[in-house]
């Protein structure tokens, strides 16, 4: 069992996202996250799914993904080098007391605190999945008000490139 | 000044404009609400002629049956909410056994989608899973392509049902027809030609074979493979079998012919699928009925080529050494081209030796002096009376695994079932398909006394439509299939599998104004059988009463490996 992270060019269409989706559920592949967003050329969306399984598993996702009429390409990312992102955005405890602390580690994990009310702070946060978790980690538990992770994106290194 | 446009159409005489273009002969279907503007213009044409079934369920297995046995596209029209629903089953059949259908499905109003309205259900939803594509066409300018689509998508590479949502006001919206003579989609491409290179790999393979071994499935069938196999199997001097859904494509006469593998296949099929050293798959998916437990069957080592036009069937549940991505026919052409140029040809007199003693056990041999009706004899003496040239639609159980064992199809297309969903009450309505693309043609519908209560209904289109089936009635008063297993493995407690008060099926054949004929003795069986065929324009109802204790053998049970057979109760 490894994690993958699979690229999907799909036809931007009504219903091609819950094609993609009943087709895990269907055959029982795990799904970690997955994202999905219109591309530069607004007829086609990218998807990004995060699986596990083993590799005869991953080889039928993909072959699985191939098969829906409006899937276009699908890579598997992780079989070379590539680079991963995920945006968190996370709402804090930040009173008078913690103002100080909280702002240091915000600057430590490079994120940015882009809302502040008198008693909360909203920080953005980008990085790989691993990141995200350590931040929330080093925060102390009762600190955090509320999180919103986006699931991963990724893309190839250099010259690695999906599209048509 | 206004101007009628002539060239301009209603949403629903685009609907029957692209059935003409697309050549389509018959509709079958069931008019409803949403659908009525489609009937209305059907009503106005006469190219394109439709079939009223009495359940939409039937219309899906007509359309079926028609497609299996003709090579064309099986069309249907049904109206939104439950006429979808009924017709899921029928849609689910077809697409687990790859049969290129164009389901046409009346939807409410799009301003009414999402409101629950009156016959509405979400139609895209319900068949996704079950269909190779589908889609809700919300604007008429977009119909007539939707439709060209939906035919291109069901037909090329690995065939399936098409559903095309079609809301009411659709229907009556009008636009300019044209319908496009080409479909052109970035993401849909199948493959024809197979990998060279790998075709040379599986020609090296196979003249290196000591022990090899064929096995076709549905795929050669449906790709119309029939003649590039038998002329690979007869110059190789290859054994050969077939899945149920692959049989015909090589004659079940011909001595290479080891009969059907699997579940309930022969000794000698699944003794040489596990014993070969070289393995050609073709058009077959290594599914749970023919291979049984795949660790089993792995402990044997051997060479596996498969060929196949759908990517994700290679390597799904038996890793495979040389995987051929193609279009049978075009990948067997290739293959034949460099196997006539190698002179060497296997010696394999060992081999055949070895299969001619596991074909000595006759797997299949049964009581031929039993005082009841045992129906493995009416499979054979309908052979006999058809002269083996009959389209056999058959229903799902043990009639349909005895149909499968003893009538030798020489030809592809004359067996049709529902092999991989497994569906009670395919057969009838699959059979009426079957007359009207084939109209003259002797066709039988095997069944038994429970799957045919399933779409006993259509006995009544039978007569609408003067069909002349012939339905052979393996009639033991229970679910057979489910019997038997609760006899092997359940220590005989029959729950629930006994049929208790059945009709009188002579006198429920002659209510919807057919023949009936109760066959009671052994003796009565082949003359029953001579008369019904005798009449051409009649359908007949055969209800044979047989042996009720009856088991298919060989038997492999569910999870076991493909050699662990239970043979029959006297070997």
């Amino acid at each position: 069992m490894s994690r993958h992270i699979i690229s999907v060019l799909v036809e931007n269409e009504a219903g091609a996202l819950s094609r993609i989706s009943g087709l895990f559920s269907a055959r029982g592949y795990n799904i970690e996250s997955l994202t999905v967003a219109p591309t530069e050329d607004a007829s086609m969306s990218r998807m990004t799914i995060v699986t596990t399984g083993s590799e005869d598993v991953v080889e039928q996702i993909t072959k699985q993904l191939n098969k829906l009429i409006e899937v276009v390409k699908v890579v598997d990312l992780s079989e070379a080098e590539h680079i991963e992102r995920e945006l968190m955005l996370i709402k804090v405890r930040a009173g008078q007391k913690e103002r100080e602390d909280m702002k240091r580690m915000a600057d430590i994990f490079r994120g940015r605190i882009i809302d502040v009310s008198d008693n909360t702070y909203t920080i953005e946060l980008t990085g790989d999945g691993r990141k995200l978790d350590a931040f929330i980690q080093a925060l102390d538990h009762g600190a955090i008000i509320e999180t919103v992770r986006s699931g991963t994106s990724g893309i190839g290194r250099g010259n690695r490139v999906l599209r048509v | 000044m206004d101007r009628v446009k002539t060239s301009e159409l209603s949403g629903a005489e685009i609907v029957v404009r692209c059935l003409q273009e697309e050549g389509v002969e018959y509709v079958f279907g069931y008019p409803g609400g949403a659908v009525l503007f489609i009937y209305d213009a059907l009503f106005k044409q006469d190219k394109v002629r439709h079939v009223l079934v009495r359940h939409e369920q039937g219309a899906v297995h007509a359309a079926d049956g028609y497609s299996r046995s003709s090579k064309k596209v099986g069309v249907c029209l049904v109206t939104s909410g439950p006429g979808v629903t009924n017709a899921v089953t029928g849609i689910a059949t077809a697409y687990m056994d790859s049969i290129p259908l164009v389901v046409l499905t009346g939807q409410v109003p799009t301003h009414a989608i999402g409101l629950d309205a009156f016959q509405e259900c979400d139609t895209v939803g319900i068949t996704r899973p079950i269909v190779k594509h589908n889609m809700l066409v919300k604007d008429v300018a977009d119909l007539a392509s939707a439709i060209k689509k939906a035919f291109h998508i069901a037909t090329t590479g690995r065939p399936g049902p098409v559903v095309v949502d079609i809301p009411k006001d659709v229907t009556a919206a009008v636009t300019e027809f044209q319908y496009p003579q080409a479909v052109a989609m970035r993401s849909y491409n199948p493959v024809r030609k197979g990998h060279a290179g790998q075709i040379r790999k599986a020609a090296q393979l196979l003249l290196e074979a000591r022990r090899p071994m064929v096995y076709t499935g549905g795929g050669v069938v449906l790709s119309d493979a029939s003649d590039q196999l038998r002329e690979l199997v007869r110059q190789l001097g290859f054994p050969c079998t077939s899945t149920l859904m692959g049989l015909g494509a090589y004659p079940a006469t011909d001595r290479q012919f080891l009969g059907m593998l699997g579940m309930h296949g022969t000794y000698e099929a699944n003794m040489a699928m596990q014993h070969c050293d070289v393995l050609l798959a073709i058009g077959a998916r290594f599914d749970d009925r023919v291979i049984g437990n795949p660790a089993h069957f792995a402990q044997n080592p051997r060479k596996i080529i498969h060929i196949d036009i759908d990517p994700s069937s290679i390597s799904k549940r038996v890793k495979v050494d040389v995987p051929i991505v193609g279009n049978i026919p075009d990948v067997l052409d290739e293959l034949l081209k460099l196997l006539k140029s190698d002179a060497g040809k296997p010696e394999l007199k060992a081999w055949w030796a070895q299969i001619e003693d596991w074909r000595a056990r006759d797997c299949l041999k049964y009581d031929r002096s039993s005082k009841i009706i045992k129906p493995q004899y009416v499979l054979e003496k309908l052979y006999e009376v058809t002269g083996g040239e009959a389209f056999v639609t058959s229903d799902v159980g043990q009639h349909q695994m005895w149909a499968a064992q003893f009538y030798k199809f020489d030809q592809p297309r004359r067996w049709i079932n529902s092999g991989g969903l497994g569906t009670m009450g395919f057969g009838l309505p699959a059979a009426m398909g079957v007359q009207l693309a084939n109209p003259g043609a002797t066709v039988a519908c095997v069944t038994g006394e429970s799957s045919i209560q399933m779409c006993l209904q259509e006995l009544s289109t039978c007569k609408q439509y003067r069909l002349p089936i012939k339905v052979i009635n393996l009639n033991n008063r229970y679910m057979g299939m489910v019997r038997q297993w609760q006899q092997f493995f359940h220590g005989n407690r029959y729950s629930e599998s006994y049929m208790d008060a059945l009709p009188d099926f002579v006198k429920l054949a002659e209510g919807y104004g057919h023949r009936g004929v109760l066959v009671e003795k052994p003796a009565d069986v082949e003359p029953a059988l001579k008369d019904a065929f005798s009449r051409k324009g009649e359908l007949v109802f055969l209800d044979f009463v047989t042996d009720q204790r009856e088991n298919v053998y060989p038997m492999i049970p569910g999870g076991k490996g493909i050699t662990e057979m239970i043979l029959s109760e006297e070997l």
